[in-house]
């Protein structure tokens, strides 16, 4: 017999996974605060208003301000557009249609953005050469490379945010809630006006603002197409200052400056999201499965049908084809015909030891980041969903912290965390970017796990400590098995992001230590568009392979044999 | 087989008091149930058996031997205890074999032994044929049918049973209901049943003990005791419908309390207990005691006026109103049929208080 | 004077003919009952009514118009009906106040404002839900939303009133109360109520009349009381109230029980098949006493189980081959488990086996 309580192991536990996050996330996040408002020693707020009245800095927030708005505001009219569509209407095909307009998730934007630039630049854009000779124009009808350019390619990319929710929404609501307003006199439209829309309105807004929130942090599209013509973002402009200045640190000094705004302008976007999601957290979902109320489209069936697929072929289709195509050509510039085209830059990448290192380093730096930050984050979220402990709050807190904090934040934050300031130097090493990744993916893993952990009732361990397991047997035996699932898949969420990102790894590459977005970002930058071309190519293949044999695997896990209980 | 004692404990969730200084034995081979409202606190007092809370003051035993107090707790794993959860509990990614056979296996039983015995409990609850099916692919009563078994097949010397037929249908409920007290009966394992439904505690129980909302044992007795002699007006009122009749005594006999502006003088034939003290207080009488005639002649018949008829299957509910109290008399339908006792709504009719119970001013009965 | 009226009322899912030429004629003021279990066309036949699912074989009408007809080939849209609905799950508008859920009807009837205003404080009074006027559904109990479902379709006044399970979903308490506030709302405004259950005490305590449904095709129309008296078939016998059905050996015109000594009946049909099943009620059997005379219509039983309920006792009898169950009220005190006792029973019913 052993008395006792199991006191000790849990404190220390917490201890442990606060003192994860603290050094993880926490001081990082701190540095850049003191950074950006302490100069040598003293806080100095005139120094700050300095750096944002400057007119080169201030007109890159109000950029970043037009692109986020205009960006929302397009991607939600097509996001709900298109998920009414799917989901209440008898538009035909509808499983391959709410697949296909899930694709653009896939795609790396900046590789889009490399894509759409080489179609409509002003300069050599293919369509723009096209439309002029065939419409005699002495100048590009149309260039990409602008606000306008920037906001639509964003959108094109992002909507898939507003969609998914929508789509979700619409079709797990309660149709009931639709049928008592019919047969209290309600026609179509004032149901989709009075009750539909509103009740639909808290994930609009949702899928909204996350789109707002991306868009704020977005470095690939706007540096693709804005940098050359000037137009710069927050993100783009750190980069830019830290570049140009080799990396002194005024210039980091500044970028923490605009990070500040972002971090702030991100926070209240998740707070005001919260704050929504609270209101409209409306018990709308349906307990029988009944069908829906369906618009029958008739006469516009067909015309919306072939809408929604050349919507799809322009976003999806043309960048890819074009992308490949670019990247076959002997040389840029040159006609698509078979005597320019040639598979050596293929071949070449992975010969290259500047394009195969950048594959190496992505897969390794993505796999392990997604395996740590996956243990890291099943550990805490079980403190803080299965432990009575006091001082949980305080994980809960820092666990949250980085969803608010951009790639460029992180980065910055990273920077000054590991350039030696604690004896430790990482800096353009592959371990900067290794920690930045477990920063920035943490938050994810976090609240992933503790979705999966809240759905283990409490239930299910306590009837194992009855049937006389310890408290670790249980661990093993019930909680673990159950929340494996859940477990692999954040591993996927991770992995598969982290693999094609760009904003975080710009900011913290070293000569050895480039990412595949890095790589391609570096030749397009360096002109060879060819190349960068033809390695975005073996990196959709990658991506696209990735995903689908991981969307088996997780899909076999997500049997119901393994299905928890509630 | 083991007894359970709680003494002198008392449990507090921050400023909120749950229990205080309880004292409750469980003997050894009985069915105890725990009867009270939600949130009255008996789940904790169940959880606090089962190791899973640990009291503020006072002790915990089974079987004689201090398992927890103030300062130290065996924790669940070592207090060999079979638990039923409301919920089931049941492992969603264990067959209906691996679950039963988990106790077992963590006891580091042989492989022939854990065959043996995890057979044997399928068979005792009734789902041969299912031991290699997941949860997913059975019933309700089915997973609790293996909740069960896994709780049985160590053959614990106490089961604790957390209102485990609550999200059950009403026939199942009645199957299972028969089916754990014959498992109990054949086992004689002690159990210790926490529930807020009084016909369940009525029809399983050895001993019950009923509980109110702030934590307070009432009553404890056999079901015919405390139905019969229900203590004070919670109980009697929790455990049915409890017609309560106020009446005051004039002159030697009670007299329905009818309000100072009404002249109807309504007596209650049957005299208070000779051992009522005080001039008021309110009687009860259960539905099906009440007894109805067409007419109102005969000795102690009290004129009433039928509000509504229900036909409820195989009873007939009347809403009665008698003076200005309203009552509820229940009948077997075959015998309103019989006795042409269908009474139309608005009709007059007669009734007779047999078998009353008589409480005081303060709430407590007086025999 | 009929109100509603359906004739011929088919509807086919696929293969599957959910409901078989329904016939119905629903007075006016009535309050009737589609009861039955799950799947057997209740609620199906209600959705026809209100106009969701459209009848494919048939005619409906209401006050001799006729709403959905196969053969004119008309269909009138379920927001043209003017009925009122309650369901299941309440289908409150969680983002309206209780006031405005109430109201709607009204708007999109563009009735002048004093109308609606006067409407809704009327039903929300009907409903007791005054004070609850400006709250959110959210913050309100299922009771209560219920209530406010009611409100709303009383709020125009409605003809008819289909309720879909609406008590389904809450506590066997509220349930109770639920029921007669529903009854009471009936008098009150008069209006025809069309109710579907699968709960038969539910039904039988609210209809004045009532069908039972058994996979798509009606068992029997009528009284609660009647049903229950006179239940057309095995299936409606055993569907309302709890039911005994034992298998006997007939021999002119007496009933035996296989194994049990005593004749159980001596009033059993002459053309009774082979395998016939003597069904009664558990309140239908009574007990004698062990030495009581030789009564010629009493069986031999022991006693297997005695159940305590409180007001009734139940007990599980094993008689020969058969397992019967009987309920008696507390104050008869009847045999204790393991005894020998001797039953009568006082009404029977008969039914083939097959």
């Amino acid at each position: 017999m052993t008395f006792g309580k199991k006191f000790n192991t849990a404190n220390l536990v917490l201890v442990f996974s606060i003192l994860v996050l603290v050094i993880v996330v926490a001081v990082p996040v701190i540095l850049i605060f003191i950074t950006a408002f302490f100069e040598n020693g003293k806080f100095n707020l005139a120094g700050v208003m300095k750096v944002l009245s400057d007119p080169d800095t201030y007109q890159a927030l109000l950029n970043s301000v037009i692109i986020a708005t205009g960006t929302t505001l397009l991607s939600t009219t097509i996001g709900t557009f298109f998920a009414w569509l799917v989901a209440r209407t008898d538009l035909p095909f509808k499983k391959t249609m709410k697949a296909l307009f899930l694709v653009p998730f896939m795609l790396p934007s900046f590789i889009g953005a490399l894509a759409w630039k080489v179609l409509l630049s002003s300069r050599a854009g293919y369509i723009n050469k096209l439309l002029m000779a065939m419409f005699g124009l002495e100048n590009a009808p149309i260039d990409i490379m602008s606000l306008g350019g920037i906001i639509a390619i964003e959108s094109m990319y992002l909507f898939p945010f507003v969609f998914l929710q929508v789509a979700g929404a619409l079709e797990r609501m309660d149709p009931t809630l639709e049928e008592s307003a019919r047969i209290s006199g309600a026609g179509l439209g004032t149901i989709t006006r009075r009750i539909t829309l509103p009740l639909v309105m808290p994930s609009i807004l949702a899928g909204a603002l996350l789109v707002a929130l991306y868009s704020l942090s977005h470095f690939g599209v706007p540096s693709i197409l804005g940098t050359e013509k000037g137009i710069y973002n927050i993100p783009t402009k750190i980069y830019e200052r830290i570049y140009a200045s080799g990396g002194s640190f005024g210039a980091i000094r500044v970028g923490t400056i605009l990070s500040m705004i972002l971090v702030i302008a991100a926070a209240l976007i998740l707070k005001l999201q919260d704050v929504l999601l609270k209101k409209g957290q409306y018990q709308i979902i349906a307990g029988k499965s009944m069908r829906p109320m369906v618009l029958k489209l008739r006469g516009l069936k067909v015309p919306l049908l072939i809408i929604s697929i050349i919507y799809i072929c322009i976003t999806v289709v043309l960048p890819t084809v074009t992308i490949f195509l670019v990247g076959g050509l002997k040389t840029y510039g040159l006609t698509f015909e078979l005597k320019n085209m040639t598979w050596n830059n293929y071949l070449k990448i992975f010969q290259w030891k500047m394009t195969k290192d950048a594959i190496w380093n992505s897969i390794y730096l993505s796999l392990g980041a997604a395996f740590v930050t996956m243990l890291a984050g099943t550990m805490i979220s079980y403190v803080i969903v299965k432990m009575k402990v006091r001082g949980k709050f305080l994980l809960q807190f820092l666990g949250v912290l980085p969803f608010s904090l951009p790639g460029t934040v992180i980065a910055l934050g990273v920077i000054l965390t590991w350039s030696g300031k604690f004896g430790v130097n990482l800096y353009n090493t592959p371990w900067i970017i290794f920690v930045a990744y477990i920063a920035r993916y943490m938050a994810f893993s976090i609240k992933s796990n503790s979705a999966s952990l809240s759905q283990v009732s409490d239930s299910l361990e306590e009837a194992s400590r009855a049937c006389g397991a310890t408290h670790w047997q249980s661990l093993k035996n019930i909680v673990i098995p159950l929340i494996k699932p859940g477990m692999i898949s954040a591993f996927f969420l991770i992995f598969l992001p982290a693999l094609r990102e760009l904003t975080t790894s710009v900011l913290l590459y070293g000569p050895t230590t480039r990412t595949i977005g890095v790589a391609i970002y570096a030749l397009n930058e360096d002109g060879e568009t060819v190349r960068a071309a033809a390695l975005a190519s073996i990196a959709l293949i990658i991506i696209f392979v990735g995903e689908t044999i991981i969307r088996k695997f997780l899909a076999r896990l997500d049997q119901p044999r393994a299905k928890v209980q509630e | 087989m083991a007894d359970l004692q709680l003494s002198g404990v008392s449990k507090s969730y921050g400023t909120r008091k749950v229990l205080d200084s309880l004292d409750l034995t469980i003997k050894s081979g009985e069915c105890f149930t725990l009867l009270g409202p939600s949130g009255s606190g008996k789940t904790v007092i169940l959880r606090l058996i089962a190791g899973f809370e640990t009291p503020d003051e006072g002790t915990v035993s089974i079987g004689g031997t201090v398992v927890a107090d103030a300062k130290r707790a065996l924790p669940p794993e070592e207090r060999r205890i079979g638990v039923v959860f409301q919920d089931y509990a049941v492992w969603p990614h264990k067959t209906v074999f691996e679950n039963i056979a988990y106790p077992l296996e963590i006891a580091k039983t042989s492989k022939e032994k854990i065959s043996e015995n995890v057979k044997k409990a399928i068979d005792q609850v009734g789902l041969k044929g299912l031991a290699n099916r997941y949860p997913y692919q059975l019933s309700g009563g089915q997973q609790q049918r293996v909740a069960l078994a896994r709780a049985l097949v160590t053959t614990p010397t106490v089961m604790l049973l957390d209102e485990p037929l609550t999200n059950l249908d009403a026939n199942l409920r009645e199957e299972m209901r028969f089916e754990i007290k014959e498992l109990q009966r054949k086992t004689g394992t002690t159990i210790f049943y926490v529930t807020h439904d009084q016909e369940v505690a009525l029809a399983i129980s050895d001993r019950l003990a009923v509980m109110d909302e702030s934590g307070r044992i009432r009553q404890t007795g056999t079901p015919d005791e405390v139905y019969e002699h229900p203590v004070d007006e919670f109980v009697h009122q929790f455990l049915g419908i409890p017609n309560y009749i106020p009446f005051e005594i004039r002159d030697g006999a009670a007299h329905i309390s009818a309000g100072q502006d009404d002249a109807t003088d309504l007596p209650i034939t049957e005299a208070p207990p000779a051992a009522f003290r005080g001039s008021s207080g309110k009687a009860a009488c259960r539905p099906m005691d009440i007894q109805m005639e067409r007419g109102t002649e005969g000795a102690g018949m009290l004129p009433a006026k039928v509000l509504r008829l229900s036909l409820l299957g195989p009873i007939v509910d009347y809403l009665l109103e008698v003076g200005r109290i309203q009552l509820r008399a229940q009948m077997q339908t075959e015998e309103a049929l019989a006795r042409g006792m269908i009474i139309e709504e608005g009709c007059e009719c007669g009734i007779r208080f047999t078998d009353l119970r008589w409480f005081d001013a303060k709430g407590e009965a007086v025999r | 004077m009929s109100q509603l009226k359906l004739v011929d009322v088919t509807k086919r899912f696929g293969d599957v003919i959910a409901v078989d030429k329904l016939n119905l004629d629903v007075e006016k003021g009535e309050c009737f009952s589609f009861l039955g279990p799950s799947g057997c066309g209740k609620t199906t036949t209600l959705r026809m009514i209100a106009g969701f699912e459209d009848l494919d074989e048939g005619e409906l009408s209401v006050d001799g118009k006729v709403i959905s007809s196969s053969f004119k080939k008309y269909y009138l849209p379920p927001e043209q009906r003017d009925f009122g609905m309650v369901f299941q799950a309440f289908a409150v508008w969680p983002h309206l106040t209780v006031r405005d859920n109430v109201a709607f009807p009204l708007q999109i009837r563009r009735r002048p404002k004093q109308e609606i205003a006067e409407r809704v404080k009327m039903a929300l009074q009907s409903t007791g839900l005054t004070h609850r006027e400006e709250n959110y559904p959210g913050k309100l109990s299922g009771g209560e939303q219920q209530r406010i479902a009611l409100a709303r379709a009383i709020a125009i006044n409605p003809k008819v009133m289909l309720l879909d399970e609406p008590l389904s979903n809450l506590d066997a308490k509220l349930r109770e109360e639920m029921r007669f506030e529903i009854k009471d709302l009936q008098k009150k405004f008069g209006f025809t109520i069309i109710y579907v259950t699968h709960d038969q005490a539910e039904a039988m305590a609210l209809s004045d009349r009532m069908l039972v449904m058994d996979h798509g095709v009606v068992q029997q129309v009528g009284k609660p009381l009647d049903i229950y008296n006179k239940p057309a078939n095995k299936f409606v016998f055993s569907f309302i109230g709890l039911s005994n059905f034992i298998p006997v050996d007939i021999s002119e015109g007496k009933a035996t029980i296989k194994g049990a000594a005593g004749v159980a009946s001596q009033a059993a049909p002459a053309d009774a098949g082979l395998r016939t099943l003597m069904a009664c009620r558990p309140s239908d059997i009574d007990f004698f006493e062990r030495d009581g005379g030789a009564d010629p219509h009493a069986v031999e039983a022991t006693v297997a189980r005695r159940t305590y309920l409180g007001d009734i006792i139940d007990y599980k009898l094993v008689a020969g081959e058969s397992e019967l169950r009987v309920q008696k009220p507390r104050r008869e005190k009847g045999p204790l488990e393991g005894e020998r006792c001797r039953i009568r029973f006082n009404r029977t019913l008969w039914y083939s086996a097959e």
